[in-house]
């Protein structure tokens, strides 16, 4: 650790200060507020918040729409994660091999990170309506039988698909950064050995992947989770019938359209719960990261 | 590289075209969506290839949804959050790791524990604050009882309000925050030599004085790294501003504008979709943060890796 320091004054104070106080109000005390609302109940005609312990998560979890919402939830997250990180490592791992146009590869790899969540909605939802995108050929053929907003396994594709496709650059640039980080000796030692490219891959850089991998299934699952909202907005709007509203959309939607604070408060302490636990895991690999230097 | 293989290089140009495919190809739709008419785009067959009304419809896009002001907006606000989250990190972590000061652990840990609380989960209620940014102070000051002291001391009533809705301090302030970036700064800070600090304060500078003139020169490809990401990150936010902002035509952002363009029922009254508009909108809200990326790639991708996020 360091030796040499500053001594501390209110210089050290004033610094710290802002950042202490931003995360105060808007990171403490609205988490603060979501746990007082979640065991209260506000009184229909004024005259504050009475006490009702775990009522609140009592109606949330005797629900059907909380459940059903939550098993989307999962799918989605379980889909996303699945589809994005298998495509961002066979495609890292080939560009990875830096054959002539690896610099080109990359940057189109890397690009969609940058669109915008209702962007990338949006685009989906051109290319996927029943009646002037390419899915159009399939109602022509068989009238009605695609659309979006009537059948819910195909909204839920529909937004498993745009989500991944905005996921795939976020594991790629990870994948790729820990394959470049593969010392060239080891690689050598390999092919000195005998093993040709493909054996490399299987036996040398696949098991050496294995902390990124875990890594960023744990990130991929937890922004799955909380990052949604902008996708399922513009895309489904968590139709048709409820199909598509995921967690975070339903607490949107309870909480502003509802004005159901305490139900709100209540799925946002589950749903901070679960982030909390992914986090958690995700230390516990971050920890273990194999550091090649 | 080590080895001649041709059939292998061939099947991985084939694999590589593919998922270059995959990805580009619905943004090539939109592309192209926005390069037609309305008649072209919602006639069969498909169009795969771009027509000649690009910068018309660009030009009815930008019109219809007044995008003047709010890429204006946008960018100010990006702009905003990037020098607001830069400079927290930096002064925050430069406290953390130059002082020496009990609870230096305990901050750091307060700071990193946000991370486990995104803006999604607590939206509610962190609405409620941008509401009356104060009232965390009004409640603490209630209950401790100095409210009543104030009032019976002086006869005034306290009643703090700040309201953050409808402002630009609202979109900024509680984006502004950042765990990833103090990690970040305090990782580069830790490994600054203790020799350069003793050396600094042999030759009579002052904490603020290093900082300044040693550690931001040395700092800069952290800086451009986290703007880089920061600048993204800000620009694409959506569920914040769609919340805070109802009055869009002062304070309204591009990425929310968005919303109004899903050609449903409710935009079209039952006419034609006009998909070559929202096509063309989509694909100018898009283009800035883009263009950050593929520019500052370099630092974009040693920013994403170092902070984990």
């Amino acid at each position: 650790m360091r030796r040499a320091y500053f001594k501390f004054s209110w210089i050290a104070a004033a610094l710290l200060a802002p950042q202490l106080i931003i995360i105060f109000v808007f990171f403490y005390w609205p988490s603060a507020q979501a746990l007082y609302w979640a065991f209260t109940l506000e009184q229909p005609w004024g005259g504050g918040n009475t006490w009702v312990g775990f009522e609140n998560f009592r109606t949330v979890l005797a629900d059907p729409y909380y459940w059903g919402s939550v098993r989307v939830s999962v799918i989605y997250a379980l889909a996303t994660t699945v589809l994005a990180m298998g495509m961002a490592l066979t495609l890292a791992i080939f560009v990875d091999r830096q054959l002539a146009g690896y610099k080109a590869y990359r940057v189109a790899i890397i690009w969609p990170y940058a669109v915008a969540a209702p962007a990338a909605g949006l685009a989906f939802q051109f290319v996927f309506n029943p009646g002037a995108g390419i899915f159009s050929y399939i109602n022509s053929v068989a009238p009605g039988w695609w659309d979006l907003s009537k059948y819910p396994w195909q909204a839920v594709t529909a937004i498993v698909i745009a989500g991944a496709w905005k996921q795939v650059a976020y594991s790629f640039i990870f994948f790729l950064a820990a394959l470049q980080s593969i010392p060239r000796s080891l690689t050598e030692a390999a092919a000195m050995d005998g093993a040709r490219p493909l054996r490399r891959m299987v036996d040398l850089q696949l098991p050496l992947l294995t902390p990124t991998f875990f890594f960023l299934l744990v990130i991929n699952i937890t922004d799955s989770f909380t990052d949604s909202f902008g996708i399922v907005d513009t895309l489904t709007g968590g139709g048709p019938f409820r199909a598509t509203d995921l967690m975070v959309y339903k607490i949107y939607v309870d909480g502003f359209r509802g004005f159901d604070y305490s139900g709100a408060a209540a799925q946002s302490i589950i749903l901070m719960l679960l982030v909390m636990a992914l986090t958690f895991v995700q230390f516990r690999y971050v920890e273990r990261r194999v550091h090649y230097t | 590289m080590i080895e001649r293989t041709p059939l292998l290089n061939i099947a991985t140009h084939v694999i590589l075209v593919f998922g270059l495919i995959v990805i580009l190809v619905p943004i090539w739709l939109a592309f192209v969506a926005a390069t037609h008419t309305l008649q072209t785009v919602n006639t069969a067959p498909v169009e795969y290839w771009p027509g000649d009304q690009l910068w018309v419809n660009l030009a009815a896009a930008w019109v219809q949804s007044d995008f003047g002001p709010k890429f204006l907006n946008s960018l100010f606000v990006a702009t905003g959050v990037v020098i607001g989250k830069v400079t927290l990190a930096c002064i925050t972590a430069f406290a953390l790791v130059f002082f020496n000061f009990r609870g230096r652990m305990l901050i750091f840990w307060m700071i990193f524990i946000t991370l486990m609380l995104p803006l999604e989960v607590r939206i509610v209620p962190t609405y409620a604050v941008a509401a009356n940014a104060l009232t965390p102070f009004q409640t603490i000051m209630d209950w401790t009882g100095i409210s009543w002291l104030i009032t019976t001391l002086s006869g005034v009533e306290v009643a703090l309000e700040w309201n953050l809705l409808n402002s630009y301090t609202g979109l900024i302030l509680p984006l502004v925050a950042t765990a990833t970036g103090t990690f970040l700064y305090r990782q580069f800070f830790l490994t600054i030599p203790d020799e350069l600090v003793e050396a600094a304060r042999m030759d009579g500078a002052g904490p603020l004085r290093f900082l300044w003139d040693v550690l931001i020169p040395l700092s800069k490809t952290n800086i451009a790294a986290l703007a880089t990401i920061m600048f993204v990150y800000a620009w694409n936010q959506y569920l914040w501003p769609l919340l805070v902002v109802t009055d869009r035509a002062n304070y309204g952002m591009v990425v929310v504008q968005l919303s109004d363009l899903i050609p449903d029922q409710l935009t079209t009254g039952g006419g034609t979709p006009t998909w070559h508009l929202a096509m063309a909108a989509t694909l100018a809200v898009m283009l800035p943060p883009i263009l950050i990326v593929i520019l500052m790639q370099r630092w974009f991708v040693r920013g994403l890796i170092n902070t984990d996020k």
